[in-house]
């Protein structure tokens, strides 16, 4: 088989089927960038050349390419100084950095979009836009970057610092390496996210190819402009992606150590711990209490004249809060599920095409929410019409748009998750499942756990799929926000985006809480669980 | 692996009976609208009281929803389309997708709001307006014409939604009206001049906030605007374009059904209701709406202008058109 040839070492029946089924996973992901090609294809190439040849796509693609380094030089250096503080240093309060570092993401960037545009109009545009975005997106860079410092192995750590390297050279020379593939993964998430942001460049006035593709679909009658201009995103994502293979190599990042797993130490700041506190409280003010208190003030201010029949009631408020935390749990376990195969095969296995399937995940994130839908809605009318408008074509959807997110998670946990324990639980007589469910799924629950957050988050905060592709007569938070503030309802708007944002942050503490910190703890503090559990079979 | 096969299978298969089982609901009525969510909310529970028919809505902008109505084409589960702008309307007519409303439907309605060809009803309609803003318009000549705009005098005082559904018509309007050559020449205008936003209501707002002098929108936008904000809230007003002229073009809104509707009876009997007094009456009281509503005999809400003053161009359903050319010409300019 071909398939074979390409994979490296033994292939074994076990990886046979997980191959199979990274393969349609691929499969179902490919078939929307598919049917976008496809009707590209479809148009007259001088409707094409007029479409793309036009003195206003050079400044789109101009605004673009600012954007999306700017954005993603700040949250990687963002996301990878918080986590290190976070993670690494001895603070007050320790618990709530992480959280703070996390929480923003939970703030849709249509919600801080406008709470910035009404401050100051100054902050319209490129600056507006990099503020908000900043703000949004770092937790991509912090939660792979401070799970991978999580694991880290503290025993190499500890043997430099015997040796005499100082903590910055330690830092520089030993973790950073360490930490590329997090580092490098979120960061192409974020420029990836970055490409595909629509909301917040609306309210910003910063156009860009989205934005333009949503003026194109919106004006145009026919979604053939639409995937014109979809087809040069498409290309920049490879584009993207393409570069983050060449910069980033594949060593080993298992740990060698042979002991329990113990928590990688802390470094005692002194009297500088307060100076990183005071960090922390600035950052959390612009990216947390600013829009947080503009939502707030909006609650205050249904004008005087506001006899408006918008319907704001506790019931409502409820139902839509059930859909959305419905959509969002439904949707991670789908997604997380679905990253499972590529994931493992990504860890134990990498190699030429698990490579390919991977960039493939990430190809969609440049993709717009609404771009992805249109093709499934086509998909579905044309191939399978019983999927059409099912609250299953929409969870495919969510799982498609945030593979890439859960897979950077799902791999890294499997990556750290060491293959030895496997290997000796099997040797041990443990069957496939029982290796997966006993020792690989507990080993790699902060990681899996990081991956269902992200994608919970990144659900109930999506917005054009959502719109296009959700059951009729199910509405969501973001969905009633969306319909209030385009009738300028703000105020009305305000309890959902309240509630929205407040679920978010429960679900964000919810789950690092339950699934990422304790199981930690629990490693660290248990170390024999992992091990001991298989050794007793 | 045979059996991971067989397994995953009968997932698939029982994936999607469960998918097959859910919308098989065909007492209800689907109905696909362009026109304000809060506004179709009331209009719809009012038409469920009045007669038992459940209405079950999906929103969208007017040509994103009318691009969705093509591709799911017979497949399409919905019933009734309720559009924001006529040439919406006309596009579904002109790929012969809308039925032929009865008589009685149509009569309701001055005909010349209405279908040519019967297919669709006019509901409600807006006037094309500049909102100004007190302080920073306040030493301006306010332009004679809409094409005015075009001018140096306006450069950077100007904002406009180009990608905006109710920006297309006036496009087609003023095509229409002047020709090809005189509208790409002032959509050229536009671009030089305006501040561009993605609707009418970011235009609305900006002006309103002091952002820019003056922008162009459908009047509606600013009296929801103030219920808003109340009275204190209010920088802003709104300016007529007088004399016939292009910029005070009268937006129709209408809804017609569907061939290929599942429920041909309730969308008839929706769309007869959109038109009656009762539903006319919930619109011209909403305050929410701030339309026009075309029944003859009912009174708008009293912000607005009076219908019988209004001097909209003189301009048939046939004449505007079904905007299929307004967005290769704002392509051209550089506006989309």
């Amino acid at each position: 088989m071909a398939i074979h040839s390409l994979m490296p070492g033994r292939t074994t029946h076990r990886q046979g089927w997980l191959f199979a089924a990274a393969l349609a996973v691929c499969a179902v992901l490919a078939s929307p960038l598919l049917v976008i090609i496809w009707q590209a294809a479809q148009s007259d190439p001088a409707d094409f050349i007029d479409m793309l040849w036009r003195p206003l796509v050079g400044s789109l693609a101009l605004n673009t390419a600012i954007i999306v380094s700017a954005t993603t030089l700040l949250c990687g250096v963002l996301g990878l100084v918080c986590a290190w503080f976070a993670e690494r240093t001895r603070l007050p309060w320790q618990g709530l950095w992480p959280l703070l570092s996390v929480a923003p993401m939970a703030i849709p960037t249509f919600i801080s979009s406008y709470a910035w545009v009404s401050l100051s109009d100054d902050l319209q545009g490129f600056p507006g836009a990099l503020l908000v975005l900043g703000s949004a997106y770092s937790p991509l860079v912090f939660l792979p970057v401070s799970a991978a410092l999580r694991g880290l192995d503290p025993a190499l750590e500890e043997t430099a610092r015997t040796l005499g390297l100082g903590p910055w050279r330690c830092f520089f020379r030993l973790i950073l390496p360490q930490l590329r593939p997090a580092l490098l993964g979120g960061m192409l998430l974020v420029a990836l996210s970055t490409l595909s942001e629509f909301g917040a460049f609306v309210l910003l006035r910063f156009r860009t190819f989205t934005t333009e593709i949503f003026a194109e679909y919106r004006a145009g009658f026919d979604s053939h402009g639409a995937a014109q201009l979809s087809i040069v995103l498409l290309l920049v994502a490879a584009m993207l992606i393409g570069l983050e293979w060449r910069v980033r190599r594949q060593p080993s990042y298992e740990r060698r150590a042979k002991g329990a797993r113990r928590a990688p130490p802390r470094l005692e700041l002194g009297a500088r711990k307060w100076l990183v506190v005071a960090g922390f409280v600035l950052l959390s003010c612009i990216t947390l209490l600013l829009p947080l208190s503009t939502l707030a003030y909006w609650l205050t201010q249904h004008g005087d004249a506001a006899v408006s029949p918008v319907e704001v009631s506790a019931e409502l408020i409820l139902d839509a809060s059930s859909s959305s935390i419905e959509l969002g749990l439904e949707g991670a376990a789908l997604t997380v599920l679905l990253a499972l195969p590529l994931g493992y095969l990504l860890a134990r296995m990498p190699g030429r095409l698990t490579g390919l399937m991977e960039r493939l995940t990430f190809l969609v994130q440049g993709v717009p929410g609404i771009v992805i839908a249109l093709g499934l809605v086509t998909v579905s009318i044309r191939v399978v019409p019983s999927l059409y408008q099912t609250q299953f074509l929409l969870l495919l959807a969510y799982a498609i748009l945030f593979l890439p997110l859960a897979i950077v998670s799902v791999r890294s946990a499997l990556l750290q998750a060491e293959s030895r324990q496997e290997e000796l639980a099997r040797s041990l007589g443990l069957g496939s499942w029982q290796t997966w469910l006993r020792v690989l799924l507990p080993m790699a629950a902060p990681g899996l756990g990081a991956a269902a957050s992200l994608v919970f988050l990144s659900i109930v905060t999506e917005l054009t799929a959502t719109l296009l592709l959700s059951p009729i007569g199910t509405e969501t938070l973001a969905t009633q926000i969306w319909a209030d503030t385009s009738a300028m309802a703000y105020a009305a708007a305000a309890p959902y985006a309240l509630a929205l944002t407040l679920l978010s942050m429960a679900s964000t503490w919810l789950l690092m809480a339950l699934l990422g910190r304790n199981a930690i703890d629990r490693l660290a503090t248990d170390g024999h669980t992992a091990t001991g559990d298989a050794s007793h079979v | 692996m045979k059996s991971f096969i067989k397994q995953s299978l009968l997932g698939v298969a029982s994936l999607i009976s469960l998918g097959l089982a859910l919308p098989a609901n065909a007492a209800s009525l689907i109905l696909y609208s362009a026109q304000h969510p809060q506004t179709v909310k009331l209009l719809v529970k009012d038409f469920e009281q009045a007669s038992g028919i459940s209405v079950k809505v999906r929103e969208g902008e007017g040509p994103e929803l009318v691009a969705q109505l093509m591709a799911e084409g017979k497949a399409s589960p919905a019933d009734v389309y309720f559009a924001s702008n006529s040439p919406e309307l006309m596009a579904l007519e002109g790929k012969q997708m809308l039925t032929r409303l009865p008589a009685a439907t149509l009569a309701a309605i001055p005909a010349k709001y209405n279908s040519p060809s019967g297919s669709w009803v006019g509901v409600t309609a807006r006037e094309n307006v500049l909102v100004v803003n007190n302080k920073l318009a306040a030493g301006l000549a306010m332009p004679f014409s809409l094409l005015d705009l075009a001018g140096p005098q306006w450069k950077g005082k100007l904002a406009i939604a180009p990608s905006d559904g109710d920006f297309l018509p006036l496009v087609s309007a003023v095509r229409a009206l002047k020709g090809e050559a005189a509208t790409q020449q002032w959509l050229k205008g536009l671009r030089n001049n305006a501040q561009m936003f993605d609707d009418n209501e970011g235009v609305a707002a900006a002006v309103n906030r002091g952002s820019v002098a003056v922008g162009i929108i459908n009047n509606y936008y600013l009296a929801r605007l103030q219920v808003e904000l109340g009275n204190k809230g209010m920088h802003s007003q709104l300016y007529h374009f007088g004399n016939g002229d292009v910029g005070a073009l009268l937006n129709v809104s209408g809804a017609g059904v569907l061939k290929t509707a599942h429920n041909a009876d309730a969308a008839q009997k929706f769309v007869s209701y959109l038109t009656s007094a009762r539903a006319q009456q919930v619109l011209a009281k909403s305050n929410i709406t701030f339309e026009y509503p075309l029944l003859p005999g009912i009174a708008p809400a009293p912000v607005l202008k009076p219908f019988n003053q209004l001097t909209p161009p003189a301009l048939d359903m046939q004449k505007l058109g079904d905007d299929s050319q307004a967005a290769p010409m704002l392509r051209k300019a550089g506006l989309l």
